[in-house]
């Protein structure tokens, strides 16, 4: 990566409290970030320590105490049409059919029914769900679901795509098998990604840059670059001395923070 | 359970009250179930000049249509609005909670007093009536919309009619059929009590009524079970709804 790469987001000195009835909770303090055209960066971090809230609000649906985020170059006053987002829980409708799910954002776009069916196949193929279009959400497994979710963000053409922990509800196998999708998918579209997760060996697989989060105040510890050809071999000796260090980092985290 | 077992208490309650009218032999009590039957057999008979138990159903029929189909176009709109905007709720909720306990039959006087003994009156106390389940389950179901989804139509940048339209009133569909599922059952409960005010002159509410005064028991209970025949059709129609058009409620994990 050279510096003269397209910054699609950048986060400068932002900080989130959020104010509750035990008094205010600082969930991010000073957050600086960067991520360039075409990187797949993941954000890790120890449950609670501010990575859906920094999700969030590099997706517009919440806004920095202070501090700014530009994407684009842009500040961020609310959902930005070049990027989408991947929730962590399943947020397909259960009243539309995944073909109707998968269409939401161009229906949202006023985009004729005719031209949304064309690109709604091409994703649901690009998917592996392009035979599932007429089955309901609550007919299709975890994985399939996810893979929907993940259809359905695609189909706008963004240049960004934001995740949080969109595998963290699937079993180990599935898991696996939706990051190496995810990566095919990924040096296909050409987008950026931004992935959060809490899993060091989901981080080490998937990422170019990895951004540590440090616990209550969520700061940023560390930014970790890892250039491993892809496809990583998880038994390789390379991929387990970075995932072990990594996970040394992060227990020394936890361990300095008593109260996560 | 098999469909049949739900017969099995009706059937002991027929012959249980067939029993007790042989017992007590006297139709100014306890009319046979034979007597009460044979009023069904001839739906289209005027009941001493009172009218017909068809006619007089259909009467009620038509009036609890009309007072419903008033309480929704009320009440819908009134609760997407009052869920979906914190303020209006903050504002009105203190007098929808004052006046939801207060029972149809209460508002009687009042409705006398201002649309005078006839169909308007009665239209009123089932308005009144039906109009608060419907509104407080519409106001529940969508205050319980999931967040996620709204916001996933944010991120498409759906506008707020987009917002309503697409993810809102589908997702409070099924809240919003349920409370139009009670609603309609106190909208029947409630036409048929105003109808046996002094003034009406139709119904079956008045049917009971009158008949009672000229002591014919048996169509006082034929008027009764046409009564609750009527609103298990009803309900019956509201869950089959329920169950096709919001069969995701119950399968969506
Ligand atoms: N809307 C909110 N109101 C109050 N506190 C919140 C809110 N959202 C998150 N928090 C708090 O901020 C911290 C970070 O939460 P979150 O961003 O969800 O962490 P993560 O995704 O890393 O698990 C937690 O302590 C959480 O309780
Ligand atoms: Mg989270």
């Amino acid at each position: 990566m050279t510096d003269c790469d397209k910054i699609w987001v950048r986060v400068e000195h932002a900080t989130k409290k959020f104010s509750t009835r035990k008094g205010e909770i600082v969930a991010l303090e000073d957050v600086n970030l960067e991520i360039h055209e075409g990187q797949f960066v993941c954000l890790l971090g120890p449950s609670g320590c501010g990575k859906t809230t920094l999700h969030r609000m590099i997706g517009g649906l919440d806004i920095p105490t202070s501090g700014t985020i530009m994407i684009d170059g842009k500040v961020v006053d609310g959902p930005s049409p070049k990027m989408t987002m991947v929730f962590q829980e399943y947020s397909l409708y259960p009243w539309r059919t995944v073909a109707e799910n998968v269409g939401l954002g161009l229906e949202m776009n006023d985009i004729p029914a005719k031209e949304r069916l064309t690109e709604v196949m091409r994703e649901l193929k690009l998917v592996g769900l392009d035979n599932f279009a007429d089955s309901y959400p609550y007919e299709l497994s975890g994985g399939m679901r996810q893979r929907a979710a993940v259809a359905r963000a695609l189909v706008t053409d963004p240049a960004i795509m934001l995740m949080d922990e969109p595998f963290g509800a699937l079993d180990a196998q599935t898991r696996n098998k939706m990051q190496r999708e995810l990566l095919s998918i990924w040096q296909e579209t050409m987008k950026t990604i931004l992935f959060v997760t809490h899993s060091v060996d989901e981080a080490v697989y998937l990422a170019d840059k990895i951004v540590i989060l440090t616990p209550r105040p969520g700061t940023v510890h560390e930014i970790y670059e890892i250039d491993l050809p892809r496809p990583r071999d998880r038994t390789s000796v390379e991929f387990a001395h970075i995932r072990k260090s990594l996970l040394h980092t992060i227990e020394e985290l936890e361990a300095g923070n008593e109260n996560i | 359970m098999k469909w049949y077992s739900k017969l099995v208490l009706p059937v002991l309650f027929i012959v249980a009250w067939d029993i007790a009218a042989t017992l007590i032999n006297n139709a100014f009590v306890l009319p046979r179930v034979v007597s009460v039957l044979a009023i069904f057999t001839t739906p289209f008979e005027d009941m001493f000049s009172f009218g017909s138990l068809a006619e007089n159903s259909i009467i009620s029929i038509y009036r609890v249509s009309l007072g419903f189909i008033i309480a929704c176009v009320i009440a819908v709109p009134l609760g997407i609005l009052l869920g979906r905007y914190q303020i209006f709720e903050d504002f009105s909720d203190g007098l929808i909670q004052i006046l939801r306990p207060i029972p149809p039959i209460a508002w009687v006087p009042l409705s006398l007093a201002w649309f005078g003994i006839g169909f308007a009156a009665i239209e009123f106390i089932i308005v009144i009536g039906c109009t608060f389940p419907i509104l407080v389950n519409t106001i529940d179901g969508v205050k319980r919309v999931k967040k996620s989804w709204i916001e996933t139509a944010m991120i498409y940048r759906a506008n707020e009619w987009q917002v309503m339209n697409k993810v809102i009133v589908p997702a409070a569909g099924p809240a919003i059929w349920s409370g139009l599922r009670v609603g309609f059952g106190i909208a029947w409960m409630s036409v048929v009590a105003a109808e046996m005010l002094p003034g009406t002159t139709q119904g079956l509410g008045y049917l009971i009524m009158q008949t009672y005064g000229w002591g014919q028991i048996q169509v006082v209970i034929a008027g009764m079970v046409a009564i609750g025949i009527i609103g298990v059709l009803m309900d019956l129609f509201f869950q089959f709804v329920q169950k096709h058009k919001f069969r995701w409620e119950s399968l969506d994990k």
